[in-house]
């Protein structure tokens, strides 16, 4: 390398950048192209590009939720449809609960200078050490034995009553049993970084509002939200993505019917024959909603990421 | 009352399994009974894991998973971070391009790795075929290699992202004084840069490294942990022993195991941020005394 930033970058300095970006992409794009071929075409593997594109792949992932019946298929044999649904209901509920409570939490702590800064970075760091997979057997254990609402007791009771069933409900099998773990894991990242944003904001703007005769939380709402959604954003993104692409405890707790795209993913994977072509179709349909964060947002994503790190 | 919500639902759902499980490591416990059910039995699942040959084995992977892909990534990003550190136009464009392997599931991340490692069919494999080389079998033979790879395509930019914000914000008077004392582009990377630097690398080094001993699904995926034992690392191997095995106890000593791992990286990684805060404000104390 020569030895200043300001002089003509040379031909080979494009032809680094070329092959990192294919290196960095490269992949993705096999995926795509993959996902729209026939299982034929993707093993007899005549060269990449020219091929007839189809959407069977993606017709056959989505069997069970189409509004018309594929001719190529006479059975619906894997119904990604419902794990597609119970992945969206349980991605967006907890990126939704996470921020209204980390926000108000985060607020709490600038404001009312209830803990210190430090509690909360390293309340971040040490969560962030926790690997879900150690989060597996407790997690497990509580969720099937100990939070379960007992026949007997009042709510237990009203449930089966209402809906029938064993008895006692667990959280374990449940939306909200997963959502409940997803919120924890996100919670002390989400607060982290909205709290640096938090200090950022004025104290005489929230004080005027009050003077106007706003309560506290009008003040929060009408005065300071507007003025961190950058931040909110960041953090949305971040824990969107955690509780959409979590496989492990999500594997643990769903049922049958609670089932999200990763596990399923990973369930057709582990046979001896793979069906390349329907599930790289679903794993593209997996992979689209971060996809498009990443292009529409990505500052604010590297905002998140160096913040971690750089003042962790 | 803004703090309630959170307080709560991070007690319950974190800390309360937390202690549970440290509770539950000492006792013989079955899926099938509730943890009071299951008797005491002191610490035996812990010496238990240390005469299991297949517990040694997954620590030893992981331990080379996780320091391999670390320093390797570490080469590689710093490095690509000094080469393209230039006034780019397409600088945000390319960064953007980087994250996308971060973003996507890890457990579709598995799947494209595990296609084009794929015996017959796989990319790899095709090109090599092309070449006239003999195919490789890539998650047969060399499956913990081939699945150090995979991560370093991963997490690779996620290096490279923070080394490049560092450099960018070094000051650029020192870089200034030592072009015009005539230093030489290496001398400046290896005298000025890369100990401007280090701060910053360190804890994305410790961060990385704490990352690295999570990884689970893109291994799942790939290889299963296998063939034999030889890609399954500790987290795997605390699924499977819960899961498969159904030994609640000793997967939960085996979760203590690497959680106090992770916590001596994690208590390195914040001392060493508290003492970097210290040494900046006493910097700062005697520039003020001096004026």
């Amino acid at each position: 390398m020569s030895s200043a930033s300001n002089d003509r970058p040379n031909p080979a300095f494009y032809a680094l950048l070329g092959t990192l970006i294919f290196m960095a992409i490269g992949p993705v794009v096999l995926m795509f192209v993959n996902s729209f071929k026939l299982d034929i075409d993707i093993i007899s593997g005549t060269s990449g590009l020219f091929f007839l594109p189809t959407i069977q792949n993606y017709e056959a992932a989505l069997c069970d939720v189409l509004w018309y019946e594929p001719e190529h298929l006479d059975y619906c044999a894997i119904r990604f449809g419902g794990a597609f649904k119970n992945s969206i209901i349980i991605a967006l509920i907890s990126t939704v609960l996470t921020l209204v409570i980390g926000c108000m939490a985060a607020y709490g702590i600038t404001r009312f200078r209830f803990m210190g800064r430090d509690t909360v970075s390293f309340a971040t760091l040490a969560v962030r050490m926790v690997p879900p997979a150690v989060l597996l057997v407790p997690v497990f254990g509580l969720w099937n034995n100990t939070f379960c609402l007992d026949r007997d007791g009042m709510i237990g009771g009203f449930i089966r009553d209402t809906f029938g069933g064993r008895g006692d409900v667990c959280l374990a099998g449940t939306h909200s049993g997963i959502i409940l773990i997803y919120v924890a894991m996100n919670l002390p990242f989400v607060i982290w970084i909205l709290q640096s944003f938090i200090v950022q904001v004025p104290r005489s703007l929230e004080e005027a509002a009050r003077v106007d005769g706003a309560n506290p939380f009008q003040v929060f709402y009408m005065v300071v939200l507007p003025l961190i959604k950058p931040g909110l954003a960041a953090a949305a993104i971040f824990t969107f993505r955690i509780a959409w692409n979590e496989y492990l405890l999500a594997s643990a707790l769903a049922d049958r019917d609670t089932k999200t795209v990763p596990i399923l993913i990973v369930n057709n994977t582990s046979e001896f024959n793979i069906e390349w072509g329907v599930i790289m179709a679903t794993g593209m349909l997996l992979a689209i909603p971060p996809i498009i964060f990443t292009l529409i947002a990505s500052k604010q994503i590297i905002t998140g990421m160096t913040a971690g790190a750089v003042k962790g | 009352m803004f703090m309630a919500p959170a307080l709560i639902i991070m007690a319950v759902a974190l800390f309360y399994p937390l202690m549970y499980m440290v509770y539950g490591s000492f006792r013989e416990w079955d899926p099938s009974q509730s943890l009071s059910e299951s008797d005491f039995i002191g610490i035996a699942n812990y010496t238990k894991l240390w005469s299991d040959e297949a517990f040694r084995e997954s620590l030893a992977v992981t331990l080379t998973f996780a320091f391999s892909v670390v320093i390797i990534e570490m080469i590689l990003g710093v490095g690509l971070a000094l080469l393209l550190d230039r006034k780019l136009r397409g600088m945000s464009v390319l960064r953007t391009l980087f994250i996308l392997p971060m973003m996507i599931a890890p457990v579709v991340v598995g799947l494209m790795w595990r296609f084009m490692y794929h015996p017959t069919d796989g990319t790899f494999n095709r090109w090599l075929t092309a070449l006239g080389i003999d195919r490789v079998d890539w998650l047969g033979d060399h499956a913990l290699l081939s699945v150090i790879i995979a991560d370093i395509w991963q997490w690779t930019p996620f290096i490279f992202i923070l080394a490049l914000a560092a450099l960018q914000s070094l000051p650029r008077s020192a870089l200034e004084a030592a072009r015009i004392d005539g230093a030489t582009g290496w001398q400046q990377i290896v005298h000025i840069k890369l100990p401007l630097m280090a701060p910053v690398l360190i804890v994305t080094m410790l961060l990385r490294l704490i990352d690295a001993f999570k990884v689970l699904e893109v291994i799942l995926v790939m290889t299963e942990g296998g063939p034999g034992l030889s890609t399954e690392i500790m987290a795997l191997r605390i699924a499977r022993t819960a899961q498969e095995f159904r030994e609640l106890g000793e997967a939960a000593a085996m979760s203590n195991y690497l959680l106090l791992m992770l916590m001596i990286l994690t208590m390195l990684m914040y001392g060493f941020s508290r003492w970097q805060e210290i040494r900046e404000q006493r910097l700062k104390m005697a520039a003020k005394e001096e004026i």
